[in-house]
């Protein structure tokens, strides 16, 4: 909120007041939360015509236009496919809150997934990380998971 | 069968960081003001209006209808088209469908944005799913940081031979008088200033821009005799792919750039891009852009975007000068971005475009880049195809 009224010449009009919405999860996307707080790990989705498996699960293959419905259980595990260590400050649209920095957002390949998951890696030494290196996803705790990403805090490199 | 369609007028504002002097009709009034007079048309010889920005930005929905004292679309068919970064091709292609489809003889695009009005990186992170990727991802700077990384490794390119295309672009902006920054950099300059997101430094990247473009699309036998010199439209080509990241496949490239060019040549007739084309108005919203992306365009080979920068092929004189504007490195207003690149493009088509002008310009290319790794491409000639 503007606290003090700058009366320059040309004024502007401030809004900062939270707008909430409330987002369908879906049925495939409710099951990846339900199985990470059952077994802390993930599951996945089969398309019946290219044979990819997504994850998080989602009911439709964007290419082949079709329905999948073919789950499929993954470990906790994977592989960093890219990932950028991110410096500069921003707003974050999800909490009203500037986003903490640094912070490693990466592309990880689940192990026995075809599509890369996106997420955060607990390290920011530029020289620590490198494309390739396996990873585990460290979950909340049960009792703490209220069905969301943050239910996996972050993905912590193995090696 | 699709009727001619030719580019026969274009405006823009002069762009600057912050506009607090203009509310965004306002804005959008000056640069459909300047399109008009530069085709001697009044509003009332336009039949239909495409406008578009980026839907979070302003965060005041339905520009279609709040912006019509600007956009002049009172009582006429307006529509709204919005595509994240390629949302001002995305407006010029529209156009062209509404006159090629021969409903219409006279149609203005629009596109237009105040970036000033919110934070650009929490508005773009809007645009990505509120339940899987919004809690990591970071607006554009990293999915592009991403890419970088990704094909220094594989080439072997620096950061040095990215500062380059910084440089260029922002060496040509001195000669556009509606370029935003208009100071020119070194390679040294470029390499010191902050990284926001390995490889990717604060002079690697475009800036924030308060700015509108307007154009003036016309049918076959209406275009001839509003502009002695038509920019004729030679090829559209639009390539979507994936909403979600995770889906886009890093080690093949930009495919939908790659999709959209072979697609575009196609239909234009080009067989060697570098040869063939006489200025391209690239959408390089960042650096490392202007070597990966000229390879997917095909102006050189894979691997070899840093040596074609290097020898000086794109600047003012070379082989095939990229953006003689200066670029979106140089401006960046992102609802118009893309359709600068088209406007752009028209104008050294019709001689018009001044101090930076490319000399007998018949072909030129103009891409959108935005979305999620989406593609668009216009080419334009002097020639009725």
């Amino acid at each position: 909120m503007t606290t003090e009224r700058d009366y320059g010449q040309l004024l502007t009009l401030t809004f900062s007041t939270p707008m909430p919405y409330e987002w369908s999860i879906g049925k495939y996307g409710s099951l990846f939360f339900h199985e990470i707080r059952a077994h802390q790990r993930f599951i996945g989705i089969r398309c019946p015509q290219c044979g990819k498996v997504y994850v998080p699960p989602r009911r439709l293959c964007a290419p082949c236009f079709m329905e999948l419905d073919e789950l499929v259980i993954l470990a906790n595990l994977g592989t960093i496919m890219a990932f950028s260590v991110v410096n500069y400050p921003f707003p974050d649209p999800a909490t009203g809150e500037q986003r903490p920095i640094p912070y490693t957002y990466g592309y990880i390949k689940i192990e026995g997934s075809d599509n890369i998951f996106s997420h955060i890696i607990n390290e920011t030494n530029v020289e620590r990380i490198a494309v390739g290196m396996k990873v585990a996803a460290v979950f909340r705790d049960r009792e703490e998971m209220q069905g969301n990403i943050q239910d996996i805090k972050y993905f912590e490199i193995m090696e | 069968m699709a009727r001619r369609v030719a580019i026969v007028g274009t405006g823009q504002t002069d762009h600057r960081s912050h506009r607090p002097d203009v509310n965004g009709r306002e804005m959008i009034y000056e640069a459909v003001k300047r399109a008009l007079d530069d085709c001697e048309l009044s509003i009332h010889d336009i039949d239909a209006v495409v406008i578009g920005n980026m839907d979070h930005f302003e965060s005041i929905n339905y520009v279609d209808t709040w912006s019509v004292e600007g956009s002049g679309a009172v009582m006429k068919p307006i529509m709204k088209v919005t595509t994240g970064g390629t949302t001002g091709t995305s407006v010029a292609i529209a156009a062209y469908y509404h006159v090629a489809s021969g409903l219409f003889d006279r149609v203005l695009a629009i596109g237009w944005e105040k970036n000033s009005e919110s934070d650009t990186t929490a508005a773009i992170i809007t645009c990505s799913d509120p339940i899987w990727d919004r809690f990591s991802y970071s607006g554009a700077i990293p999915s592009l940081a991403t890419e970088a990384s990704a094909y220094m490794k594989q080439y072997g390119a620096t950061q040095e031979d990215a500062a380059r295309v910084a440089v260029r672009d922002r060496t040509h902006a001195l000669n556009n008088p509606h370029a935003h920054l208009r100071r020119p950099i070194t390679v040294e300059d470029v390499m010191a200033s902050p990284m926001l997101a390995y490889p990717i430094k604060l002079l690697d990247v475009c800036p924030r821009t308060d700015g509108a473009a307007a154009v003036v699309f016309a049918a076959d036998g209406v275009a001839q005799k509003i502009a002695p010199k038509p920019a004729w439209i030679r090829a559209c080509a639009v390539r979507h792919t994936y909403t979600w990241f995770g889906d886009v496949d890093y080690n093949a490239g930009l495919v939908s750039l790659q999709g959209a060019s072979r697609e575009a040549y196609q239909q234009a007739g080009i067989r060697n891009p570098a040869e063939d084309i006489d200025v391209a108005e690239l959408y390089l919203p960042y650096s490392y852009a202007g070597l990966k992306w000229i390879e997917e365009l095909g102006f050189c080979g894979p691997g070899e975007g840093p040596g074609f920068i290097q020898d000086g092929h794109t600047d003012m004189g070379g082989k095939i000068p990229v953006n003689p504007s200066g670029g979106v490195i140089s401006t960046n207003c992102i609802g118009a971005t893309a359709l600068l690149r088209v406007a752009e493009a028209a104008g050294q088509v019709m001689g018009k475009a001044s101090q930076r002008q490319v000399p007998d310009v018949e072909v030129a290319l103009a891409t959108g880049f935005g979305g999620c790794f989406w593609s668009d491409m216009v080419i334009l000639g002097t020639v009725r195809p």
